[in-house]
């Protein structure tokens, strides 16, 4: 049973179709990227999944359990976790502050400061600015935060929302091996990227939307080889 | 320092504020100033400011109604503790007592007990008039509230009728109410006994504990978990979402502890001053409440005390004290236009360039919050950086 599934899911913005019939799963253990152009669908397939934006049609099922139609705030106890698109950080709360709020809805205090351990771990830099307020900071250091903060209710799923957003290329280089790190240490990761070069990298699997439907889908490793998608989201001629 | 703000301060607050009504003797005796009844009302806009704060300063909600909890309270203590409801005739623990000896018709409860009553019956009202207009954000919210503040005193005008009952008794309203008091007490504490107009001590003693009360909750509830989720709402409610935390329910918690510490202050002063009308809750006492919570500081506990004293003290010491001063003035030189001026009737006007000047000059407050005056103050952190990152893309 694949951790999670999309099946035929039909999201709508009013009466603007965004998605057409979204089928993807997501295995434990994977790291599933989404690659397509602006518009495609990427981050709403996300925020479908994520209960902000309930398809109209289709299932979405988590560990075989349908979660479509949960709020957005029920997510988190299920196991699922974002970092959503701009980041989203508490511009007035500290960098510790931020982190205690990922684990808002844990009450084991010890486990708390062990996770918040694991991110400084994961980024050293947090931990150098853990009491500095999180909008005082570079947009690198706060795509860190995003990412330590969604990390911090212990997701069985996490879910990424353009990480590379706006940073420099040294620093989506750094950022991509630490979700690859995050992964190994057996976090499932479904990764929405515009640098799809960057993206299929680290990933195992890839879907390419177009236009809120799904046409192609292969390992990352084929997909970095497709002349279709070389040409289209590489950058190559 | 820190240790020195964080105890000291309050510390020698709070014994002034017990020293209080020695110093009022003493003050009357000597230069005939009595502010016994000016700091009553006072502290009663204390509490309601601080009540208003959870729900404008930590959740971020724009509340125009709040005056319709205040008037709730005040009505519970009118229904509970006077001859109101001829109809039945029940006491329990109450200081009222019949003259002829004969069955006390109406309802009269101990006051202590009321207030326990009328705090939990607001926050309900609270939740059940929240409930529907949370969903709303920003101004609609707004727009909602100052709603419900105008409907709750036209209920209570207008059900002195209500299908043949009598539950407001109309524009004549609510009136003699029972005083507070503790009626097992001796005979030698007579003042304690039951609660009188000529020594007003015990008044103040239980509003200054009920205020106490109510900066410890409002510093336990900013401290909490909950304080934390309502900071979040009120930054961000989609991050907030994604962090497990429900923004509907949050944000009702909010208005229902604001509506109790309403509830409070419109039980306390519904005994003391006797007689309650529609008409004593009006707009303008939302207005005035709000005025506070923006002049002290939005989420600051102490700005909002100091923002209720000074409005308030202006409001009904001030300016009464001034008048009468202007209007000497006015019989000495022989000016008409002085002694005949009413100072106290441009309260709002005051009012008014006191908040344009506040707004301009420091928007977050005398005493501020300091996550507020970073909210008012450096617009970028939020959005420029942001679409910096994004213009870099």
């Amino acid at each position: 049973m694949p951790l999670l599934e999309l099946d035929n899911v039909h999201s709508y913005y009013g009466h603007i179709q965004a998605l057409r019939g979204i089928s993807l799963t997501v295995d434990e253990g994977e790291v599933v990227t989404l690659i397509g152009s602006n518009g495609a669908g990427k981050t709403t397939t996300l925020r479908s999944i994520h209960g902000v934006l309930p398809p109209r049609e289709g299932r979405i099922l988590f560990s075989g359990e349908e979660i479509q139609g949960l709020p957005a705030h029920g997510m988190i106890s299920k196991g699922i976790s974002q970092s959503p698109e701009g980041r989203k950080i508490f511009h007035r709360m500290t960098v510790r502050e931020n982190l205690e709020m990922g684990a808002y809805h844990r009450n084991d205090r010890a486990g708390v400061h062990e996770d918040i351990d694991r991110v400084f771990e994961l980024f050293p830099r947090l931990q150098e600015r853990f009491k500095q307020e999180a909008g005082t900071m570079s947009g690198g250091e706060q795509q860190m935060l995003a990412i330590g903060r969604a990390l911090m209710s212990r997701p069985k799923l996490l879910l990424l929302d353009e990480p590379s957003m706006g940073l420099a290329p040294v620093l989506v280089e750094r950022i991509f091996q630490t979700i690859e790190e995050i992964n190994k240490q057996g976090t499932t990761i479904l990764l929405v990227e515009q640098n799809a070069n960057v993206a299929l990298e680290i990933a195992t699997r890839g879907y390419v939307l177009e236009t809120g439907t799904i046409v192609n889908e292969a390992p990352a490793s084929e997909l970095r080889e497709d002349p279709k998608v070389r040409e289209a989201y590489l950058g190559e001629i | 320092m820190e240790r020195l703000r964080k105890f000291a301060l309050p510390a020698i607050l709070i014994v002034v504020a017990f020293l209080f009504p020695p110093i009022n003797a003493f003050l009357e005796s000597t230069v005939d100033v009595n502010l016994m009844y000016p700091a009553i009302i006072v502290a009663v806009y204390v509490m309601l400011a601080l009540g208003l704060n959870i729900v404008v300063g930590f959740a971020g909600l724009l509340d125009l109604g709040f005056v319709a909890f205040y008037a709730l309270g005040a009505y519970v203590v009118g229904w509970l503790a006077s001859s109101h409801f001829r109809q039945v005739s029940i006491s329990f623990g109450s200081t009222a007592t019949s003259l002829t000896g004969g069955e006390l018709p109406g309802i009269h409860l101990s006051f202590w007990l009321i207030l326990i009553i009328a705090g939990a019956f607001t926050g309900l009202c609270g939740m059940i008039i929240g409930a529907p207009t949370l969903r709303l954000r920003g101004d609609y919210l707004a727009i909602v509230t100052l709603g419900f503040g105008e409907i709750i005193p036209r209920f209570f005008q207008n059900a002195g009728d209500l299908w043949g009952f009598n539950l407001t008794n109309g524009t004549i309203g609510i009136k003699a109410i029972d005083s507070p008091g503790f009626p097992f007490l001796p005979e030698s504490m007579i003042a304690w006994q039951r609660f009188g107009t000529l020594d007003l001590n015990p008044w103040y003693y239980t509003i200054l504990v009920l205020v106490l009360i109510t900066v410890y909750v409002n510093i336990r509830l900013r401290d909490s978990k909950l304080g934390r989720a309502w900071i979040s709402v009120r930054e961000d409610e989609t991050a907030a979402a994604a962090m497990g935390i429900n923004p509907v329910t949050t944000k009702l918690w909010a208005y229902a502890m604001g509506a109790v510490f309403g509830g409070l202050a419109g039980a306390y002063y519904g005994a003391f001053i006797k007689n309650i009308f529609p008409t004593s809750f009006s707009f303008n006492i939302s207005i005035l409440i709000l005025c506070m919570v923006i002049l002290g500081g939005m989420g600051s506990i102490y700005g909002v005390i100091l923002g209720a004293v000074a409005l308030q003290g202006l409001n009904f010491y001030l300016l009464p004290q001034l008048n009468e001063w202007v209007h000497a003035m006015g019989d000495a030189v022989g000016s008409p236009a002085l002694s005949g001026l009413d100072l106290p009737k441009y309260n709002f006007f005051l009012f008014g360039i006191i908040l344009v000047l506040m707004m301009l000059l420091r928007p977050e407050g005398i005493i501020p919050n300091r996550q507020r005056a970073e909210e008012l103050h450096d617009e970028d952190a939020t959005t420029g950086d942001a679409m910096s990152g994004r213009a870099r893309a």
